[in-house]
């Protein structure tokens, strides 16, 4: 019994002690998956806060988005031109989105428009693949890749400008949000869709708005996600990884994304390297909803989110 | 003309109560169970039995049971695969460690061991609502499966990892495993769901299920009424998962034989939340509804290229089946999104004026 207390409650610690340097290097590496999931998580914060809705296909978005880009490079598109031409398939799939499924389900409870997106979901999917083949590729865009030393630590660069991209998205948004009068318009529709539309503010715009800035946000982190491990199927089951950032983050904060990126990437890299061993490996797959679901019972509406005031 | 209950007086409380107060129905349904029961093991061929109706009666009965969490009790939840696991995991356990124990017995105990675990995971419904307690319940899903890879214990040591049915009989004749017949695995199937759809109706209708629909409806409202959530969600949770691990333990002994943790995957739970939410939510009839559309439709699209004489390549058919599929999604939820079930009841007004409408 001691034991099992000691090696669950002790010797993680002491080896965290033992090697700073490899702590360092678990930590930078949870960070950078952390930014990783948040620039997926972002695209259904962004969904969520101004329409409401819980885009389940945020993944495939994704997927969609890093498929569709190197279909055109593989086509021997310029990457600059290819990049427009993904932006703007991403805003013509926003178009469509809103006129073919939201616009029809306006009004209706939360649920109907989630189960829509996972219908969605699986449309996006085959018609992504049936457009540009379903086989792994290699998405290349320049993107450096190689690891340096910094302080006896191994850092990748790759990771490194996802992190700055990350950086730099969020900062994007935040002035988007904040300053222009497309991002009051949103904030005003996400806090009150009624009265928003009373002082005219046009909803259908602010939905494609809205699902054009998810499928942009899509694409960096298709190109991000595309870069580290290749173009695939499972590249829409990252969805399923950033849900618990979401939680975490709150499902209406921006800031949210980052930090639940943040915490879930470094706990869940902690937990496999230092207590996975314990159990037998292979606990990235639930550690995270853990982690979240721990923090929810005390804060059910995630660390950033609206504070939740129910009435009768 | 057919159908109408005119001139039919109800005379007590009891009779204006019944599941079916009106005489067509009775018959209807009576008639509906009778034929079930006798004319597909008489008439339907392997194929239908095994492809068809055996999954549609298992899947049937997973719905119902996420029906009454989710479309009663208003928890949204996606831990069904994982409680289906539990109850597959359990019935092997219990079966190959008591095999003098009857299987539907081992089935029933299998469930009640899954509705433990369900009450487990539905603790944190009392703290987190709505989407939060989905993404929660998933937490119930991918801990589960990992769960039962990661333990040899829950498959007695198999280096295959996989999970298979022993010969099992009732009453002398075999209902499981490799000698069994396809008609007495239907029939094993459609007696449980039968049962099941009966208990799951009877409790709708009746005070827990009206505690349910209370707290679904606005949860503090019925706090301040004197329902208790605590109760009220827990009990919601486990007999859900009651009835998806039976379906689960079903899936292994009466569908697929044998199974790894891959068949209770995160898809699984999605396909049954697609069941309930095309069928109808909150309502058992919807419930079998949504699990025909939803078991029939992929074998309907992988059916009809070769029927009318197309060969596609296999990879070209898989994505184009998941377009349909997500587009027939779409579809179904725009043009009726309070499903099959809410169509059935206009048709059902409507035959109630035909033909004369005014």
């Amino acid at each position: 019994m001691t034991e099992i207390l000691y090696a669950v409650a002790v010797a993680p610690f002491k080896d965290m002690v033992g090697s700073p340097a490899f702590l360092g290097e678990v930590l930078i590496g949870g960070i950078f998956a952390g930014l990783m999931y948040s620039l997926v998580a972002l695209g259904f914060v962004l969904i969520f806060k101004a329409s409401g809705v819980f885009n389940f296909a945020q993944g495939v978005m994704v997927l969609f988005a890093a498929l569709t880009l190197v279909g055109l490079l593989e086509r021997g598109v310029p990457v600059v031109a290819a990049l427009v031409l993904t932006t703007v398939v991403m805003v013509a799939l926003a178009f469509a989105i809103e006129r073919v499924v939201l616009r029809p389900l306006v009004n209706q409870e939360h649920i109907i428009l989630f189960m829509a997106t996972i219908g969605l979901n699986f449309f996006l999917e085959g018609f992504g693949e049936m457009v540009w083949g379903a086989n792994v590729k290699k998405l290349d865009i320049g993107l450096p890749d190689k690891s340096f030393m910094v302080a006896g630590m191994q850092v990748n660069q790759l990771e490194l400008s996802a992190a700055v991209t990350a950086a730099v998205l969020v900062a994007v948004l935040a002035v988007f949000f904040q300053r222009t009068r497309i991002g009051r318009a949103l904030r005003a529709v996400a806090d009150d869709h009624e009265a928003a539309l009373s002082i005219g503010i046009p909803l259908k715009t602010i939905w494609i708005v809205v699902w054009s800035v998810a499928g942009l946000v899509a694409i960096v982190a298709g190109i991000m996600w595309g870069a580290k491990s290749g173009v695939q199927f499972s590249l829409s089951l990252i969805a399923l990884k950033s849900l618990p950032v979401l939680i975490l983050g709150g499902f209406t904060s921006i800031p949210g994304a980052i930090v639940g990126g943040l915490i879930i990437g470094v706990g869940e890299k902690l937990g496999e390297v230092y207590w996975g061993p314990l159990v037998g490996g292979a606990i990235e797959n639930w550690f995270a909803y853990v982690v979240a679901l721990v923090f929810l019972l005390f804060r059910p509406q995630g660390l950033f989110g609206e504070k939740i005031i129910e009435r009768v | 003309m057919i159908y109408r209950e005119a001139g039919q007086f109800k005379t007590t409380y009891g009779a204006d109560q019944a599941i079916f107060p009106i005489v067509q129905d009775r018959v209807i349904v009576a008639l509906a169970v009778l034929a079930a029961f006798l004319v597909p093991p008489l008439v339907a061929n392997e194929y239908w039995l095994q492809a068809v109706l055996i999954p549609f009666l298992i899947y049937a009965l997973a719905a119902i049971g996420l029906n009454l969490l989710t479309g009663y009790a208003g928890q949204l939840s996606l831990g069904t695969g994982g409680f289906m696991a539990v109850g597959a995991y359990a019935a092997f356990k219990l079966t190959t460690a008591f095999p003098q124990v009857n299987i539907i017995a081992v089935f029933l105990l299998s469930g009640l061991i899954a509705a433990g675990v369900g009450l487990l995971f539905g603790i944190p419904s009392l703290r987190i609502k709505g989407f939060y307690l989905a993404v929660a319940t998933l937490a119930a899903q991918f801990f589960l499966i990992w769960l039962f890879n990661k333990v040899p214990w829950f498959v007695n040591y198999a280096s295959s990892g996989t999970i298979t049915a022993p010969n099992r009989t009732v009453l002398g004749v075999i209902v499981t495993g490799p000698n069994a017949t396809a008609p007495m695995r239907y029939l094993v199937a459609l007696a449980l769901v039968a049962a099941g759809a009966l208990v799951a109706k009877n409790l709708v209708r009746g005070r827990i299920g009206r505690s349910w629909m209370a707290i679904r409806d606005r949860d503090i409202a019925a706090e301040i009424i004197g329902v208790r959530p605590l109760k009220t969600k827990l009990l919601a949770f486990s007999i859900s998962s009651f009835y998806c691990g039976v379906a689960g333990a079903e899936l292994v002994f009466l569908f697929l034989g044998s199974a790894e943790t891959a068949a209770f995957d995160i898809n699984q739970s999605f396909l049954v939340l697609f069941m309930v939410i095309i069928g109808g939510l909150g309502s058992i009839l919807g419930s079998f509804l949504g699990a025909a559309f939803i078991v029939l439709t992929p074998i309907f699209l992988t059916n009809v290229p070769h029927a009318v004489g197309l060969s596609l390549p296999v990879a070209l058919m898989k994505q184009i089946e998941l377009m349909v599929f997500g587009g027939l999604i779409l579809f179904f939820l725009i043009v009726e999104p309070h499903g099959l079930a809410r169509l059935w009841q206009i048709g059902k007004e409507k035959l109630r004026l035909w033909p004369f409408p005014h």
